[in-house]
C-alpha cells in the first residue's frame, strides 16, 4: 500500500509537468481549433531565452517576466508573419506548417545554444517537501503554479470581455465578426498567450528534465495525451488529464511486470485510447453538435 | 472536428473553363511523359541514384495509401509507420526464416497489414479528427518498442534487426540488382496506382468520399459507414504494408528504429505536399520527403532542420493545396499559351 501511495505521489509530481504543457496546448486549441505541434519547441526556445537572460546577470524573477513578454510577442509575431497567410489554406496544410516551425525552432536552438545539457535554477529550492522524499519543493511549487495558472485562465475566459470575445471567435467566427470582434487578432492573441504559458511550462520543467533543444520531445507527447484525455476544450480537463497521465505512467511502470522505461509511453497512450473509445470527447470535453 | 473533412474535400482552385475532354487528354499526356521518364531514367544514372528512385517509388506507394485513407475517406492517420513496419518485418521474416521468394512476400505482407489495419479500424470508428490522430500516433510510437520485445526476438532479431538478401535479376537479364529492383518496384507501383484510381472511382470509393464529405448525410443515404471506414483503414494499411515489404527488400535491412513516428510524419508531409486526395500527387510528395532533406543538408549541415522547415514553408505558401494546385496552374497556363 505504501508503495502504491508513493507511486501515486511521484506520478502527481511528474503529472504537474504534463499538466503545464497540456494547459498551453488547450490554450492554443481554444484560439485556433487545432493542435500546434511546435508548441513544445516554442516553450523550449523561451526557456533558453530565460536561461540566456540569467547568464547575463538578470535576476530570476525579472528574467521570468521578460521571457513571458518576449514569448508573448514572439507568439503574436509568428501568427501574424507565418500563419496568417495560411488562414485560408486547408487545415492539413497548417499542420504541415507547424511541423516546419518545429524543425526550424529546434535546429536554430541547437545552433545557438548547442546540444549540451544545461542546469536550470529553480526559485522553490529542491529540498524534500513536507518531509516527503518523493515530492521536492520545486515539484510542489510547480503544482502550485499550475493551479494558479488554471485559476487565472478560468477567470480570464469566464469574466473578462476579451476572454468572452476569444471564446466567441473560436466557436463561431462568422457570428463573432458580425458583432464586431476582430477575429484575426483574437487568434494572434491566442498564439501569444499559448506561447507565454508554454514559456512558464518550460521554465518550470527545465530544472527537472534539464535544458537542451530536445527536452520537450517526450513532454509534448504526454502533454498532447493529457490535453486530449481531459477534453481539448477544457483547461480544467487538461490539468486533470496531466495528473492522470503522470499517475497512469508510474503505476504501469511499477505494477505490470516486464514494462521498462521504453514501454511506459506506449502503454500510457494505449490506456488513453481506451478511455477515448469509451468517451470520445475526453473526460471534460463536451460533444460538438453538428448540423448537416 | 468537422473542419478536417471540410478542407479535405475542398476543390483545390477554380478550374479553368476548358472542356473536360481536352483537360483529360492533357493529363493523360503528362502521365505518359512521366511514365516514359520513369522507364528510361535508370539507364543514365548511377546505381545509388537508382536506389534513391526506388525509394521514391516506395514512399510514393506509402503516401498514396495515406491519401486513400485521408483524401478518400476523410480519416486522419499518424500511424502509417506502424503498418509500414509490419509489412517490412513480414517480408523480412518470410524471406530470411521461411525462405519465401521475395516477390511472393509482397501480397502476403499486404494481406497481413490489411487484416491488421481492418482490425485497428474498429476502435478508430469511435474517434475522429484529432482524437483519431492521437490513437494512430500511439500505434506509431508503440510499434518500434513492440518489435524490440524479447518474446519475438527469435523472429525479429530484436534491436539488431534482420538483414535481407537483395534479389538478383531473374532469367539472366543483364541488369544490376538495383536496376532490377527499380523496375520491379515500378511495376508494383503502377499496378497499385491503377487499382487505387479504380477503387476511388468505384461504388466503394464513392461511398468513402460521401463519408468524407458528410458522414451523417452519407449514413442517411444508406452508406454503411462503419464498413467503409474500416475498409478504408484496411486497404490503406495493406498498401502501406506492400510499400514496407518493398522497402525492406530495397534497403536490405529491417530494424525497429527505422520505423519510428518520424516516418509517419514524413508520409503525412508527403501527402500534404502532393495534394490531399489527388493520387498522382503522391509521387511529388514522395519526391519532397526523399530529396528535400538531402538538399537542406547540402545548404548547411548545422541548420539542415531549419532549411528543411523553410523549404516546407515555401512550398505550402506557393501551393497551399499541394502539387495538385501546381498541376491546375500549369494546365491553365498551357491552355492560355495555346489560345494566344
Amino acid at each position: 500500500m505504501e508503495l502504491f501511495v508513493n507511486q501515486v505521489l511521484a506520478g502527481i509530481a511528474t503529472g504537474a509537468i504534463y499538466a503545464c504543457m497540456a494547459l498551453a496546448i488547450v490554450m492554443i486549441f481554444q484560439a485556433i481549433d487545432h493542435l500546434n505541434f511546435a508548441q513544445g519547441e516554442m516553450a523550449m526556445f523561451s526557456t533558453f531565452i530565460a536561461w540566456q537572460l540569467m547568464q547575463w546577470g538578470v535576476p530570476y524573477w525579472w528574467a521570468f517576466l521578460l521571457t513571458l513578454i518576449i514569448s508573448f510577442a514572439a507568439g503574436v509575431a509568428i501568427e501574424r508573419l507565418l500563419f496568417k497567410p495560411l488562414a485560408k489554406a486547408p487545415i492539413l496544410t497548417n499542420v504541415a506548417g507547424f511541423i516546419a516551425l518545429f524543425a526550424i525552432v529546434n535546429s536554430v536552438a541547437g545552433l545557438v545554444w548547442d546540444f549540451t545539457i544545461k542546469q536550470f535554477p529553480t526559485p522553490f529550492g529542491s529540498s524534500p517537501f513536507l518531509g516527503s522524499q518523493l515530492i521536492s519543493t520545486h515539484q510542489a511549487g510547480m503544482i502550485g503554479v499550475t493551479l494558479v495558472l488554471l485559476l487565472l485562465l478560468f477567470v480570464f475566459f469566464r469574466f473578462t470581455r476579451i476572454g468572452l470575445a476569444m471564446r466567441a471567435a473560436a466557436t463561431l467566427p462568422e457570428s463573432a465578426r458580425l458583432v464586431g470582434i476582430n477575429t484575426g487578432w483574437m487568434i494572434a492573441l491566442g498564439w501569444g498567450m499559448a506561447s507565454a504559458i508554454g514559456a512558464i511550462a518550460g521554465i518550470l520543467i527545465a530544472p527537472v528534465v534539464f535544458l537542451e533543444p530536445n527536452m520537450m520531445g517526450g513532454v509534448l507527447l504526454y502533454g498532447f495525451a493529457a490535453a486530449v484525455l481531459g477534453g481539448l476544450s477544457s483547461p480544467l480537463g487538461a490539468v486533470l488529464g496531466g495528473f492522470l497521465v503522470g499517475v497512469f505512467e508510474n503505476l504501469v511502470g511499477t505494477y505490470i511486470p516486464g514494462v521498462g522505461n521504453e514501454l511506459k509511453l506506449p502503454i500510457a497512450l494505449a490506456l488513453i485510447v481506451i478511455v477515448l473509445v469509451v468517451k470520445p470527447t475526453g473526460l471534460m470535453g463536451h460533444t460538438v453538435v453538428k448540423r448537416v | 472536428m468537422s473542419t478536417l473533412q471540410e478542407t479535405v474535400s475542398d476543390p483545390a482552385a477554380p478550374t479553368t473553363d476548358t472542356p473536360v475532354g481536352k483537360s483529360a487528354t492533357l493529363g493523360r499526356a503528362a502521365s505518359l511523359i512521366m511514365l516514359v521518364a520513369l522507364l528510361i531514367v535508370p539507364f543514365f544514372v548511377r546505381n545509388f541514384i537508382i536506389f534513391q528512385l526506388t525509394m521514391l517509388l516506395i514512399y510514393g506507394i506509402a503516401v498514396l495509401a495515406l491519401n486513400i485513407l485521408t483524401g478518400g475517406s476523410g480519416q486522419f492517420s499518424l500511424g502509417q509507420s506502424a503498418f509500414y513496419a509490419v509489412g517490412a518485418y513480414a517480408a523480412a521474416i518470410l524471406i530470411e526464416h521461411g525462405g519465401v521468394n521475395y516477390a511472393l512476400t509482397l501480397p502476403i505482407a499486404g494481406v497481413i497489414c490489411f487484416i491488421f489495419g481492418f482490425l485497428f479500424g474498429f476502435p478508430a470508428l469511435r474517434l475522429s479528427g484529432i482524437y483519431l490522430a492521437l490513437a494512430t500516433f500511439a500505434l506509431a510510437v508503440a510499434m518500434p518498442q513492440l518489435l524490440k520485445l524479447g518474446v519475438f526476438e527469435h523472429w525479429t532479431g530484436g534491436v539488431q534487426g534482420l538483414v535481407v538478401t537483395k534479389p538478383d535479376a531473374p532469367f539472366g537479364l543483364p541488369m544490376s540488382q538495383d536496376m532490377w529492383l527499380y523496375y520491379f518496384t515500378l511495376v508494383v507501383s503502377l499496378l497499385i496506382y491503377l487499382a487505387s484510381v479504380n477503387l476511388l472511382r468505384s461504388r466503394s470509393g464513392r461511398a468513402m468520399m460521401a463519408i468524407r464529405d458528410n458522414e451523417i448525410a452519407a449514413a442517411a443515404m444508406g452508406v454503411d459507414v462503419s464498413m467503409y471506414k474500416t475498409l478504408a483503414f484496411g486497404v490503406s494499411a495493406g498498401i502501406t504494408g506492400v510499400a514496407g515489404a518493398l522497402g525492406a527488400i530495397a534497403v536490405q535491412f529491417v530494424a525497429p528504429d527505422s520505423y519510428t513516428f518520424q516516418l509517419a510524419i514524413a508520409l503525412f508531409l508527403g501527402m500534404v505536399v502532393g495534394g490531399v486526395g489527388w493520387l498522382p500527387g503522391s509521387l511529388a510528395g514522395a519526391a519532397f520527403i526523399v530529396f528535400v532533406p538531402n538538399i537542406a543538408e547540402g545548404i548547411s549541415k548545422g541548420l539542415s532542420g531549419a532549411f528543411f522547415g523553410i523549404l516546407l514553408f515555401v512550398v505550402i505558401y506557393l501551393v497551399p493545396h499541394g502539387a495538385r494546385q501546381g498541376a491546375i496552374i500549369a494546365e491553365s497556363l498551357f491552355n492560355k499559351l495555346r489560345r494566344s
